[in-house]
């Protein structure tokens, strides 16, 4: 389903691929529309749970779907540069997946589209928006997920302070890694934790492409998301809703298939340590309030954005 | 009124001015599509005094947006003969204050100048490191567009030491672009008959929309208010800052007249502050400070930053941190050796945090024997070590407000060392030789006490060789083993006190001190057998060499 035509000149584009997500997507779409974003594009790997008759439906949405293997299309990647290429162009893009949830400051009182006008008027091309692991307290498939709820009610539990960070020089941008799933399912192998690094808010430009996931672009210049000499650029979080009741069947499945990172070393992780006893939850995890919170607790920052 | 983007705004503005009695003369910038300024022209041709002039290209520093200011003046001054103050406003301009206010204010000071006019010398104005070099080179070309072109031209200019003289002798003035003038002063700007040369020695200044104004002001204003009506807050690039509806608190409290920039899309701010005086909100307390601090603050948090802070969008190199940690924090080496019980003692005595061994080969050795701390950081030796900066300013930063102390000792994993020595706000106290004590106490055999010594000492004198390297910035105090307990209070009292929140006057308990009979002679073992122990300094050997005539020694306590 193809409604680009209706795309205008200033619309915010959001892009997204996904498999088997039906229960996540109306909360999700609910989340961006109120944002601000004007079109929605999806890439369905085929799923077979009726997420995309589901998105074929919605108004706002183009939705293309991909029999091949996730794995060799990069995770994705490749099916959503192709196209942002071809519509993206001029256009403010944020990739996302439809378990990622933008927090940017002013979030609560600013439109999306005040945030692009000020990166805009600044001359920024890129906006950096660290992944943050999010868990429930107790049992991983204690309180189950409903369609159209908002999964942070949940997951609302998070790592506040142990994340390491370390330089790529080959590619510029900064390799973050820690919280939850450094912690609980990488505490032997921390070199093999995901990185949380990402820069999914992009004035595109069909030069322009993702290296892999989100986590880094190309050219270099787009990932100097940070500043070198002690002063803080403007950055946000994407709040990580992986870890609800669905994850232990999306563990198993995914396991079966293997079409993930690092032959899906997470999900085997998780499998060896937490299949019996799911919980991420610990003593000093903090709970979720704001924006304002996570920037006190130096995760995201104002920048000079006022 | 000078506008180019959000035109629908611009003609909501140009309403609320008319309708307040103010005549109003528009400049559309040359770059807005026919069809985009046609439609924004019909849709105020209802309006009797607002009027359209001549247009021009206005691009960021540069002579266009002085050239629509006086197309649009001349034309106000020669349709409107009653007009006394010209107001220069944008599209994104939002009044403050009803507009009557700002009438009874101008009445009132009939002849006043109101522009920001400072001499290039006085104020730090500068983007891009020109000041004063503003009016004395040549600027061909656009510094947004084309900055390396920009740069090489102010090169060869510095170079070359090409400069162009004041006409008249004109004196440089600088200051905000958005004025109010009187119509004398206006007027004698315009149709001063020099104003060619003016005109053509402007043209060719950088940013001539913070000169042209503000210099020729000074030369026929009779009284000059040096300072803008308009709000407008700069951040560290000279863009300005924007308003938003969460603003509209500090918005509200601000005694200026016109607020710029608005964004577009605030309506709750359009909403609030065009109506009328009956539909104004009542006024509040003027404290525009609060908005000066805002701002402030955020040019501050961009430049320098929060101290200790490493994220997404702060990753400093290194000695460019603005502070490695975020607080200052104690390290302890060897007391922990030396006394009894010395973590509960220094905890008493500081209400600090007291940690074991943070770099212990085995495990992360927490306070209280937790097994996680602040912001969910692990006690996995493994993960420390992964990145063991991160893990150091990370303890620092999630502790903030609670002073850190830690044991620190040659056993511990020691590739912490240079960064702990390079930060300011580590304060470290060394007694050297005690790691020998808890070998001295041991049942171990003498020969893997030797190799344990040899290799001990080793370790902690190359580390006291970093602490005393001239690139040490930690503040570091050593004392041997055989000083400290000569006259240990003395070092402790010192200690504390920079702690600084002792929670006792004077220190009236020592901490005890473990029994050292027999450490002399256990030495003189090790020297022995060829390893000489020389950290701990001098103890003699027969200082303890009748144990059995005295009796135990008591602990160290001052009444």
């Amino acid at each position: 389903m193809n409604r680009t035509e209706d795309i205008r000149a200033d619309d915010l584009l959001l892009f997204c691929t996904q498999r088997n997500e039906r229960i996540r997507l109306p909360y999700f779409l609910e989340y961006y529309r109120e944002m601000g974003v004007g079109h929605f594009f999806f890439v369905d790997n085929d799923s077979n749970d009726g997420s995309l008759d589901y998105l074929a439906d919605q108004p706002d949405v183009s939705v293309w779907s991909a029999k091949a293997s996730y794995k060799r299309a990069r995770f994705g990647v490749d099916w959503l540069n192709w196209l942002q290429m071809k519509y993206a162009h001029g256009h403010w893009a944020l990739t996302v997946d439809p378990d990622e949830f933008l927090v940017y400051p002013f979030c609560d009182t600013r439109p999306l589209r005040a945030l692009t006008d000020w990166l805009d008027a600044s001359s920024i091309k890129s906006f950096s928006a660290m992944l943050l692991d999010m868990y429930p307290k107790g049992r991983l498939d204690e309180q189950p997920y409903q369609a159209g709820q908002n999964p942070i009610e949940i997951a609302s539990w998070f790592d506040s302070g142990n994340y390491t960070i370390s330089r790529n020089h080959l590619f510029t941008n900064l390799w973050i890694q820690g919280g939850p799933r450094a912690r609980v399912f990488f505490p032997d192998e921390p070199a093999k934790a995901p990185a949380l690094n990402k820069v999914p808010l992009v004035k595109w430009d069909k030069r322009y492409t993702y290296v892999s996931s989100t986590h880094m672009l190309l050219p270099r210049g787009l990932n100097q998301v940070y500043d070198e000499w002690g002063g803080e650029k403007a950055s946000g979080v994407l709040l990580h809703a992986k870890f609800l009741d669905t994850f232990g069947a999306k563990a198993e499945e995914e396991l079966e298939r293997s079409e993930h990172y690092a032959a899906s070393v997470e999900y085997k992780a998780y499998a060896d340590r937490l299949k019996d006893d799911p919980q991420l939850w610990c003593k000093w995890s903090e709970r979720y309030i704001s924006w304002r919170q996570l920037e006190i607790l130096g995760l995201m920052s104002k920048g000079n954005w006022a | 009124m000078l506008v180019h983007t959000a035109l629908g705004r611009a003609e909501q503005i140009a309403r609320h001015w008319a309708a307040a009695g103010c005549p109003v003369v528009i400049h559309v910038d040359k770059n807005v599509p026919r069809k985009t300024r046609e439609t924004f022209v019909a849709g105020l041709s209802d309006l009797r005094d607002v009027y359209f002039c001549a247009r021009y290209r206005c691009e960021w520093g540069t002579w266009g947006i002085v050239a629509a200011s006086q197309s649009a003046s001349e034309k106000m001054l020669a349709q409107f003969p009653d007009v006394r103050h010209v107001y220069l406003a944008s599209g994104s301009c939002l009044p403050l204050r009803p507009v009557q206010e700002l009438i009874d204010y101008l009445d009132q000071r009939p002849r006043t100048d109101f522009i920001e006019s400072a001499t290039t010398s006085d104020v730090p104005w500068t983007v891009g490191g020109l000041d004063e070099e503003r009016f004395t080179m040549r600027f061909p070309v656009s510094w947004k567009k084309n900055r390396f072109l920009f740069d090489k031209f102010v090169q060869i200019q510095r170079r070359f030491k090409i400069k162009r003289k004041m006409p008249n002798g004109l004196v440089p003035h600088m200051g905000s672009q958005w004025w109010c003038l009187s119509r004398q002063t206006l007027s004698a700007i315009l149709q001063d008959p020099d104003r060619p040369t003016y005109d053509s020695f402007f043209r060719e200044v950088w940013i001539p929309d913070e000169s042209y104004f503000q210099t020729l002001a000074r030369q026929y204003s009779t009284k000059i208010e040096s300072r803008s009506l308009t709000l407008s807050k700069f951040d560290f690039q000279g863009k300005p800052h924007i308003f938003y509806d969460d603003h509209l608190q500090l918005l509200r409290r601000s005694d200026c007249f016109v607020a710029r920039k608005i964004w577009p899309y605030a309506n709750v701010l359009y909403d609030a502050f065009l109506t009328d005086a009956e539909g104004a909100m009542k006024k509040t307390e003027p404290n525009p400070g609060k908005i000066d601090r805002i701002f402030s603050k955020a040019v501050e948090r961009r430049t320098r930053g929060r101290s200790g802070l490493y994220m997404q969008s702060r990753f400093p190199n290194e000695d460019w941190e603005n502070g490695v940690t975020a607080a200052p924090y104690s390290m302890f080496q060897g007391f922990a050796e030396l006394f009894e019980d010395f973590e509960v003692w220094l905890g008493k005595a500081t209400g600090a945090r007291v940690h074991g061994h943070l770099f212990a080969k085995d495990k992360v050795q927490y306070a209280e024997g937790q097994n996680a701390i602040n912001g969910a950081l692990a006690d996995s030796a493994l993960l420390r070590d992964y990145n063991n900066r991160a893990f150091l300013t990370n303890l620092i930063w999630n502790t903030r407000g609670e002073r850190q102390c830690f044991q620190f000792g040659p056993e511990d994993n020691q590739e912490i060392n240079w960064r702990i020595a390079k930060d300011p706000n580590a304060q470290i106290s060394v007694i050297t030789g005690a790691w020998a004590v808890p070998l001295f106490r041991s049942n171990l055999d003498f020969g893997d006490i030797r190799a344990r010594a040899a290799k001990l000492q080793k370790i902690e004198s190359e580390h006291m060789d970093v602490l005393r390297s001239p690139y040490t910035k930690a503040r570091v105090r050593i004392w041997t083993m055989a000083d400290f307990i000569e006259a240990p209070m003395e070092p402790l009292q010192g200690i504390l006190d920079e702690i600084g929140r002792t929670k006792l006057r004077r220190l009236s308990e020592a901490p005890k001190m473990v029994d050292l009979a027999g450490f002399g002679q256990f030495l003189q073992n090790l020297k022995n057998q060829g390893m000489h122990p020389y950290l701990m300094g001098d103890f003699p050997a027969e200082r303890t060499m009748e144990p059995v005539q005295k009796p135990p020694r008591k602990p160290y306590l001052v009444q």
